[in-house]
């Protein structure tokens, strides 16, 4: 046997072991997802036990470094590890931005004193991170964003407003780009990190069409940001003033998690379960439906292709615009199918059959996709300048 | 296994890019042919280089003097013939008559392969009867008639039939025309008597046959694998067959895609490059995005197939829709993007229009096989 062959065979057996049956089912609503943090609760043992038995074994973030709370997998382990978690259609053991987005800019900017304390506590669930990017007048140009960060030597005062902030009144740390110099407009942004709890930090959460709120506006006002936290473990990630290099890496991994590369809902097919709760498909609608399927399996491969290629760097670093692009559409095309199929009932808001009017609050979530983490016009102009190489600004 | 090509693969596509670039470019083959009123529809120069290259036989195993390779590569020189437009019995030959051989006996594998490795031989498959692909339903009947069999009925769409020495046909040896079982494949050679082409020129400048036979009497040593149990074979043949026309169609979306782009960046209207005009970069940016999903859903298909999945039937059809969507919007794109340049025989953007309509078609267009999607997952 491979050392692969046997790598899969010891995964199985440990998920077998490992994996409550309630983590084996799909996730139904946000209290099925564990984000971890200072004031995380678990929704019932069966959560705990496999959230708790991933940590120890380093499968909340399997592919990074032992040493920063990972377990160190090779790509090819990796994927192993996903195929045999979707076979069983495991739950993710803990979801955060931490894992997505923040952990990766540190791993690759960060020092290695920032490393071993908040990869460590990412991996661990122990701090919820949220991101402070957009600001009122800075959404697809976000790199005219004004929050300022007034340098007072071994600290900032920082005074501004951030929106769109995913679960703000839920984290405990944000990772924030902050205006270090109001002369320089790519370099004069610092990548700060700090703590939500520190006076002058409010939030307010935005009810969206959805009816839900799942992002905040944030408000900095006076905020105390020590540049540093102790030996080797400054404030901010990469240099001062540079933090737009870190913004940039982050959003390409930012777009890949959005695109839903990685499969799962957002890549499946749905005719099948249509017809079965609708009974009987229109045949224009089936029809839809099928060239729909073609689509959504057709991009799963995609996903698997790009993510095998990004593991190995063949993939070009504008790709991940490309994903979020076709993967977002996608997502809005599979709901709006989904609420035509639903008929009536998915248009209920609040009754138990739909658990509080699901189909059509995520259907309505969806509108953001192809909007948050950079619209579908600006993917498609990225995807013009650095991959078809067109002409123009 | 890793969704990219690993080493060989990597080096295989290099050599066919170069050498299709060369020897299968439009002017010299297509163009060419084309405008001798070949008669064949292609250069049987280019196919003894195709052996000498090792592209004939790359699906033949290696006991019967072949490769030995997947669908993986053999898409891979697919790929490279769609790019060019290289006009080549590869697809019918190479690919779908390959397989079919596969389940023949010694002595028919024996017969018919050393020609095909050679390139000394050409062969087709005749599938449809009709104007559509519907390989569920098979009319045409082969008797009993001594120790052989008489064949009766008519085929359609039988790419380069007339320049074949021979041709797979699936005909009916029992039940009535929409039973699945009861098939039976044939390998029916060129001075059979009683077989007639009526051979026509497509679109594309290929060439393809309306075949009759009336009464052709085949030696029992005819038969490719079992009597009455073709359909299993006729299956392998054409999910073969459709990763092989997908992978030629994504070589067919990436040249018409290449092209455009290359002239966004050359022609100028209203003092500046077309190409920077966003109404056209988006549209561009886009076309890159279903081309690269193309590309990805026909490498995992070949994959599955060369896994020997179960998954594979249900994605080669996949494949096959997704990429008739991609390539479609290509040369459509193509066409309006270069304007009324686009439409003149001289400019080679309206020859990947014409091969697209062309390989569309064959084995099944994108509603066919969406509608074998919904009905394969249920639906």
């Amino acid at each position: 046997m491979s050392d692969l062959e046997s790598f899969r065979a010891e995964t199985r057996e440990w998920l077998e072991a490992n994996c409550p049956p309630e983590m084996r089912e799909a996730v139904r609503d946000e209290g099925d997802v564990y984000w971890g943090g200072r004031n995380a609760k678990f929704k019932n043992d069966a959560q705990k036990a496999w959230f708790e038995a991933c940590r120890d074994k380093g499968y909340t973030v399997p592919e990074w470094p032992k040493e920063y709370g990972g377990a160190g997998l090779n790509p090819a382990e990796g994927k192993i590890l996903r195929q045999e978690m979707a076979r069983i259609g495991a739950r993710p053991p803990l979801s955060s931005f931490g894992i997505w987005m923040l952990g990766p800019a540190l791993l690759h900017f960060g020092t290695e004193g920032q490393k071993q304390r908040f990869l460590n506590e990412i991996a661990n669930g122990e701090i919820r991170w949220c991101q402070g990017y957009s600001e009122p007048g800075s959404g697809s140009d976000l790199v005219s964003m004004q929050t300022f960060g007034e340098d007072k030597g071994d600290h900032w005062i920082v005074n501004g407003q951030k929106i769109w902030t995913s679960y703000a009144d839920e984290a405990d740390w944000i990772f924030c780009l902050v205006r270090t110099d109001k002369q320089n407009k790519y370099q004069g942004i610092t990548f700060m990190l700090f703590d939500m709890a520190g006076e002058g930090v409010s939030t307010k959460p935005i009810k969206l069409i959805s009816g839900n709120s799942p992002f905040c506006e944030t408000f900095f006002d006076d905020v105390k940001v020590p540049k540093s936290y102790g030996e080797d473990i400054p404030a901010y990630v990469g240099e001062i003033n540079r933090g737009w290099d870190v913004a940039k890496y982050l959003l390409g991994h930012e777009r890949e998690m959005i695109s839903g590369a990685g499969g799962g809902d957002r890549t499946a097919a749905i005719g099948a379960a249509m017809k079965r709760n609708a009974g009987e498909l229109d045949p224009v609608l089936r029809a839809e439906l099928a060239q729909f399927d073609v689509d959504a399996l057709s991009y799963a491969a995609m996903g698997e292709k790009f993510l095998d290629e990004l593991k190995v760097g063949k993939a070009h670093p504008a790709q991940p615009n490309m994903m979020k692009y076709v993967g977002t559409e996608l997502n809005k095309r599979r709901h709006e199918l989904m609420m035509a199929a639903g008929g009536s009932r998915a248009l209920e808001w609040e009754s138990e059959e739909t658990s509080g009017g699901k189909p059509s609050r995520n259907w309505l979530r969806t509108k953001a996709n192809s909007i948050e983490g950079g619209t579908s016009e600006v993917m498609l102009n990225v995807i013009s300048k650095r991959i078809l190489d067109l002409p123009g600004a | 296994m890793p969704l990219y090509y690993d080493e060989d693969q990597a080096m295989l596509a290099e050599s066919a890019q170069q050498f299709m670039a060369e020897e299968g470019a439009i002017a010299k083959q297509l163009r060419h042919w084309r405008d001798r009123d070949c008669k064949d529809g292609f250069g049987h120069g280019l196919w003894k280089q195709f052996a000498e290259m090792g592209f004939t036989g790359m699906l033949v195993d290696e006991d019967d003097g072949g490769l030995g390779m997947g669908h993986v590569e053999a898409g891979i020189v697919l790929e490279q013939i769609g790019r060019n437009l290289t006009p080549s019995p590869f697809l019918s030959s190479s690919v779908l008559a390959a397989t079919a051989l596969k389940h023949g006996s010694d002595d028919v594998r024996g017969r018919w392969l050393p020609g095909l490795i050679e390139g000394e031989k050409v062969y087709s498959v005749a599938i449809d009867e009709g104007a559509k692909h519907r390989p569920e339903t098979i009319a045409c009947k082969a008797e009993k008639s001594g120790n052989g069999f008489r064949l009766s009925g008519k085929k359609d769409f039988v790419v380069y039939g007339a320049s074949s020495e021979m041709i797979v046909v699936a005909a009916r040896t029992s039940g009535s025309d929409s039973d699945a079982d009861g098939i039976t494949l044939f390998a029916v050679p060129q001075d059979a008597s009683g077989m007639s082409h009526d051979s026509v020129r497509l679109v594309d400048s290929s060439m393809a046959s309306h075949v009759t036979f009336d009464g052709v009497e085949l030696d029992g040593d005819a038969v490719i694998g079992e009597v009455d149990g073709g359909r299993e074979v006729l299956n392998a043949m054409l999910m073969a067959g459709r990763v092989g026309a997908a992978a030629e169609g994504v070589g067919v979306a990436q040249g018409a895609m290449d092209m455009t782009v290359d002239y966004l960046k050359q022609r100028k209207q209203f003092g500046k490059l077309i190409g920077e005009f966003q109404a056209l970069q988006h549209r561009a940016a886009h076309l890159y995005s279903e081309v690269e999903i193309a590309r990805a859903v026909t490498i995992k298909a070949a994959q599955l197939l060369d896994g020997g999945s179960e998954k594979a039937d249900l994605m080669a059809s996949v494949a096959k829709a997704k990429v008739a969507k991609a390539a479609g919007l290509a040369v459509k794109e193509g066409v309006q993007m270069h304007g009324g340049i686009g439409m003149t025989d001289e400019y080679d953007i309206g020859l990947y229009m014409k091969r697209d309509r062309a390989l569309q078609e064959f084995l099944g267009d994108q509603y066919y096989h969406a509608g074998r999607v919904a009905e394969m997952s249920g639906y």
